[in-house]
């Protein structure tokens, strides 16, 4: 009824090739953009846009940064923080003393230089595997928070640890207004979604879901295991990298190691537990329910006047959080969106399969 | 020369009684790992758990000895609610989501412990000697020496547990080989329970020392992650990689830190740990005195 089942096999290569397969969810796609563009700006206020909607959008590209490492090459991270960390403080380096660099290749560059970081500190994921790589990628957070907090030459050997950001122009455009950022980060947004989607699809991604689901046999097809790891970990941190850029220059307006400890690490990874490992549109539905149930969990406690002081508030949230990460890798391993899917999968076939 | 032999000696030898501060949390890691193949992130949090309720028990004005004593039971019931809200379920999950399990536990842990006790700075003092004396010409601290003498009892009482009870006969039995004990009638489950209940009094006995050393307060969590580097360097299944592994770090990060650390800026002690146990595993995989793994097709 909702969907046609009739005559939906792909008829061309083209049709084959395509990246939402039925016709039915395009359109949907469609206005959700449409939507996204055009009324979300108009109808939401100043609040919303720039304390809820662009750090969702920003850490979604972080989330999704770490699901392609973790969720589809199968590698434990926890050094997102640190990768973040890298890509902010090299975009504020670039912009501050060579203006001449347009500010969005700025965040490009800040994100290959955390690319490089990765394949530094992924060189360990060639011989340790497991708990092992997550310690020392756990390694690598200490060890960026550390050079960071200490080498004051990050931060051109400004007085205070913490640095702010003056405006920037895009195009020519001054970004001041939460919308101009809104824009901003969505088209940053949409190019590298849509990347990492076709990124995956191609033989890129599948030979890194090859190493996650079985290693050996991955190596036995013939597939580089060290250079698709390492290709893996570069692609990821680049993410990661351009994300702590945003953060910095868009959300926070300021500079301070702070903003990227492992708390932020740790925020990542329970995003892509939460939405759906080795899934991208996983990686916002997670972003978007690990930032909105703090919002919720205050709303709720404001609405029913609970006598809760703000530290509680804090402490039921870890302890939620917690628990909620519990509950999906003991129950739902495959995050919202594998309810998700099956919940498509009966729209599919409705009103056929009511009784079944 | 002789004096900076000398500031040599008491760098090291304050380096590597830190070390066994290190050792005594990553004694708990070990024995989860070795009975349950689960890698317990969570450890740094029991730590700051058991310390705090100990804390906070003996906030109402109890004798310090006789809250620790109420403070067990506590452990008992987490360790038990541990194997049958997670680990029962887990069986056969792969080690990376049990992982996730233990990050989400810890979580748990450390949001309990700052509901219910609040998130400030508790004292600890249970008559821990804090002078120093001299050997030759060398500065020892004593309280650094007392928690050596005290990690000493631990891993005694540890061996003879392991070694000369039934019970430990059978936690040894699990740790060789899971499907064989479970045959020969050892409870999984049991073993479990028992095991992170030990884990847990190690932890209030690493959290009490730790307490008294630094104040009983949440960055206890982060200094147990310093463990992590431990127990790599050790081997995640030996004992005594837990307890050479703490020596080294200690002992590595205290001099680098000394002697290096101003050339780079200082407080290079959060990620030298780290480095050091990453370059050794680079050349020997699985840790000083870790069983090797061998991968089968």
């Amino acid at each position: 009824m909702l969907y046609r089942i009739a005559r939906r096999l792909p008829s061309s290569h083209s049709d084959s090739l395509r990246i939402i397969a039925r016709k039915e969810d395009r359109a949907i796609a469609l206005v959700a953009g449409l939507f996204i563009l055009l009324v979300v700006p108009a109808i939401a206020g100043d609040y919303v846009l720039s304390a809820l909607l662009i750090p969702f959008l920003i850490l979604s590209i972080a989330a999704i940064g770490l699901n392609l490492v973790m969720g589809y090459a199968g590698q434990a991270s926890l050094g997102t923080g640190g990768f973040m960390a890298v890509g902010a403080y090299t975009s504020y380096k670039l912009a501050t003393n060579i203006p001449e660099i347009p500010i969005v290749l700025d965040f490009f560059l800040g994100g290959l230089a955390a690319a490089l970081a990765g394949i530094l500190f992924g060189l360990p994921s060639l011989r340790l595997k497991a708990f092992y790589l997550a310690i020392s990628t756990l390694a690598f957070q200490f060890f960026a928070e550390w050079l960071f907090s200490k080498v004051s030459w990050f931060w051109n050997d400004n007085a205070s640890g913490v640095v702010s950001i003056p405006a920037f122009d895009v195009l020519g455009i001054t970004i001041e207004g939460p919308r101009q950022s809104y824009y901003l980060v969505c088209a940053i947004v949409a190019i590298m979604t849509l990347a990492a989607v076709n990124l995956m699809r191609s033989h890129v991604g599948r030979r890194w879901m090859a190493i996650r689901d079985n290693e050996t046999a991955a190596r036995l097809m013939g597939i580089s295991v060290p250079a698709a790891k390492l290709q893996a970990f570069a692609i990821s941190s680049f993410y990661c990298g351009v994300a702590g850029a945003l953060w910095s220059f868009v959300y926070l307006k300021t500079l301070g190691v702070s903003s990227y400890s492992i708390d932020i690490s740790f925020k990542i990874i329970f995003m892509i537990v939460i939405g759906g490992m080795g899934t991208i549109l996983g990686s916002f539905i997670g972003a978007a329910f690990v930032l909105l149930m703090p919002v919720v969990l205050n709303a709720v406690t404001v609405a029913l006047s609970l006598p809760i002081d703000t530290g509680s508030v804090s402490s039921l949230e870890q302890i939620f959080f917690g628990v909620l990460v519990i509950y999906f890798v003991l129950v739902e391993p495959r995050g919202i969106m594998h309810l998700l899917g099956k919940l498509h999968k009966k729209l599919v076939s409705w009103p056929l399969n009511i009784g079944r | 020369m002789f004096e900076d032999f000398q500031f040599f000696v008491e760098v090291l030898i304050s380096g590597l009684l830190t070390g066994i501060l290190y050792s005594l949390v990553a004694i708990g890691f070990v024995l989860i790992y070795k009975a349950s193949n689960v890698f317990n992130f969570a450890q740094g949090a029991m730590v700051l758990f058991a310390a705090t309720t100990l804390v906070g028990i003996s906030g109402f004005g109890l004798n310090i000895w006789f809250s620790a004593l109420l403070t067990i039971p506590v452990m008992a019931l987490l360790a038990y609610l541990v194997e049958i809200l997670i680990l029962r379920r887990m069986v056969n999950s792969t080690p990376i989501s049990m992982f996730m399990a233990t990050i989400g536990l810890s979580f748990v842990l450390l949001g309990l412990t700052q509901l219910i006790w609040g998130s400030g700075v508790h004292l600890l003092e249970f008559g821990l000697p804090s002078g120093q004396f001299i050997v030759g010409d060398v500065f020892i601290n004593q309280f650094d020496l007392s928690v050596a003498a005290i990690c000493a009892i631990l891993v005694a009482g540890l061996v003879i547990f392991f070694q000369h009870t039934k019970v430990g006969l059978s936690l040894r039995a699990v740790a060789e080989d899971h499907q064989a004990a479970v045959s020969v009638g050892v409870s999984l489950s049991k073993v479990w329970v028992i095991v992170w209940f030990i884990a847990g009094i190690v932890c209030l006995v690493t959290g009490m020392v730790w307490g008294a050393k630094l104040g009983v307060q949440p960055a206890l969590n982060l200094i147990a992650l310093k463990a992590l580097p431990v127990i790599v360097l050790g081997g995640l299944t030996s004992i005594p990689g837990a307890i050479v592994g703490g020596l080294i770090i200690g002992a590595s990060e205290k001099l680098f830190e000394v002697f290096l650390g101003s050339a780079f800026g200082g407080a290079t002690e959060s990620w030298v740990p780290y480095v050091v146990a990453i370059l050794f595993l680079l050349v020997k995989p699985s840790g000083l005195f870790g069983s090797t793994q061998i991968g089968r097709i």
